[in-house]
């Protein structure tokens, strides 16, 4: 039999380095109009704050950079910004839509 | 949008809760590899999105691979449901390679003796423990899918961590539906109040102890519902069904309606069967409805429930589905689930022409 292999849950914090795994596509869909996630019997509607976090989580950026980034783009106070994006990144690992690098 | 293509009804398994329809397609009348990969390319046109390989067994069809490949070449994302019996590790990694994105994988028990009885097959665990290991060996993700009734309700707390030694990243905790073979089985499969109750609970409990490692999708038996389930997510909204055969179905169960005339991909675009068909346009939207559905606040949360529940019970496809609280049928429609469920259980009627008793061969007849 297998090892089992140890699961724990993605703790999203400033640090973490988020990713969309391979499985999980996020792709701009024409006929609609608007980017879409596809996923394991799911497809999500993200809307336009999401994707521009997620197009940002290459695995490289941490959550700190991605915060910095989107904070200076919008002019909105870093602290929000960093809160709200762990807030939303937490809720997708949750749901498997992403993992930390 | 979302595609259920029946590849085939051709299974090894004859688990008595199948939601093939009694009267299967025979393999001589499937639609061919290239009818496919055009079903295939029209969706893609059409908008749909997803694509979900069923059957029967569709590792049974030995053109498989060729049909995913060209799901990801015209951008939709595969779902293969399979039992896993069927799959060697060669195939599915050509699976993979050809684009295949997500494997959901049924378990019938997590005790092995059991899930063979349920269907009829032996050595099924085994093999699927083994299919298990190679999805997430090739880097694909894993949905286990456990059909939970009275004859394996006790393991749920086992059959959850069955899915998390396979690590699956989905489970669903899936009570029968009873429609077609599980219709005829109904007294041997339906768990009491109780049971189905201590299912909640447990899933509960499970859910927030395994929040970030497993996503729980539990389907209620809709005898101990309130209201009916959102049948396909409306009729003709958000879900098509392809027959073996080519036919294009508003919902798997579809057929079960007398005066339905449906389309066949063979002989009409399935854009146009989509937006003109008569079977899709017969209950699409609420123009349909008698009362109490046509003046219901939730008419459009669950549109009158299952029009082939309906019809079932109550001999008119129009009428509320009786697992609506609201319908005048529900009070004695529910006692059926409490009557039937206090009773031992009769013996399984398993899936396969003529019903009854499990045949003898396995793998050998389907495997193609």
């Amino acid at each position: 039999m297998a090892e089992m292999i140890p699961r724990t849950r993605t703790i999203v914090t400033g640090t973490t380095r988020p990713q969309m795994p391979r499985h999980i596509k996020m792709r701009h869909d024409a006929g609609r109009g608007r980017w879409i996630i596809l996923a394991p019997e799911r497809v999500y509607d993200p809307d336009d704050v999401a994707v521009a976090v997620l197009k940002l989580c290459d695995a490289k950026r941490t959550v700190d950079d991605i915060a910095a980034t989107l904070s200076t783009e919008y002019q909105a106070p870093l602290d929000v910004v960093t809160a709200d994006i762990i807030s939303m990144l937490q809720d997708l690992a949750d749901k498997g839509v992403v993992t930390a690098a | 949008m979302g595609l259920l293509m029946e590849l085939t009804h051709r299974c090894p398994l004859q688990c008595p809760y199948c939601s093939n329809p009694l009267e299967m397609d025979k393999p001589n009348i499937e639609l061919s590899t290239a009818e496919w990969q055009d079903v295939l390319r029209q969706a893609a046109e059409l908008g749909i999105l997803q694509i979900h390989l069923s059957g029967g067994e569709p590792t049974a069809r030995k053109d498989l691979e060729e049909i995913v490949k060209t799901a990801a070449e015209v951008g939709l994302y595969s779902n293969l449901i399979t039992a896993g019996v069927l799959l060697t590790r060669e195939r599915l990694q050509k699976l993979a390679e050809n684009g295949l994105d997500h494997v959901q994988l049924s378990i019938q028990d997590a005790d092995a003796e059991n899930a063979d009885r349920i269907a009829a097959y032996k050595g099924g665990l085994v093999k699927k423990r083994e299919v298990g290991r190679w999805v997430k060996e090739l880097g694909l993700p894993l949905t286990v899918n456990a059909p939970l009734h009275r004859q394996n309700i006790e393991n749920l707390p086992k059959i959850i961590d069955l899915a998390l030694e396979l690590g699956a990243g989905r489970l669903e905790v899936a009570h029968i539906q009873y429609y077609a073979w599980a219709l005829k089985n109904r007294a041997a499969l339906m768990p009491t109040r109780a049971q189905f109750m201590k299912t909640v609970e447990i899933v509960e409990e499970a859910r927030e102890r395994l929040k970030g490692i497993l996503v729980f999708d539990f389907v209620v038996p809709d005898y101990y519902a309130k209201y009916p389930k959102p049948c396909m997510g409306g009729w003709g909204s958000g879900i098509m069904n392809i027959t073996p055969s080519g036919k294009v179905l508003p919902c798997h169960a579809a057929e079960s309606l007398p005066g339905l005339e449906f389309d066949n991909v063979k002989t009409r675009r399935l854009a146009d069967i989509w937006l003109n068909g008569p079977a899709f346009q017969k209950f699409r939207g609420t123009d349909w409805m008698k009362e109490p559905c046509r003046s219901c606040d939730r008419r459009e949360v669950d549109f009158g429930g299952c029009r082939c529940q309906a019809f079932a019970l109550t001999g008119d496809a129009t009428n509320t589905d009786p697992a609506c609280s609201l319908s005048s049928l529900h009070a004695e429609w529910v006692k059926v689930a409490d009557i039937e469920s206090a009773k031992p259980a009769p013996e399984f009627v398993y899936r396969r022409i003529g019903g009854d008793k499990p045949k003898r061969e396995t793998a050998e007849t389907d495997a193609g």
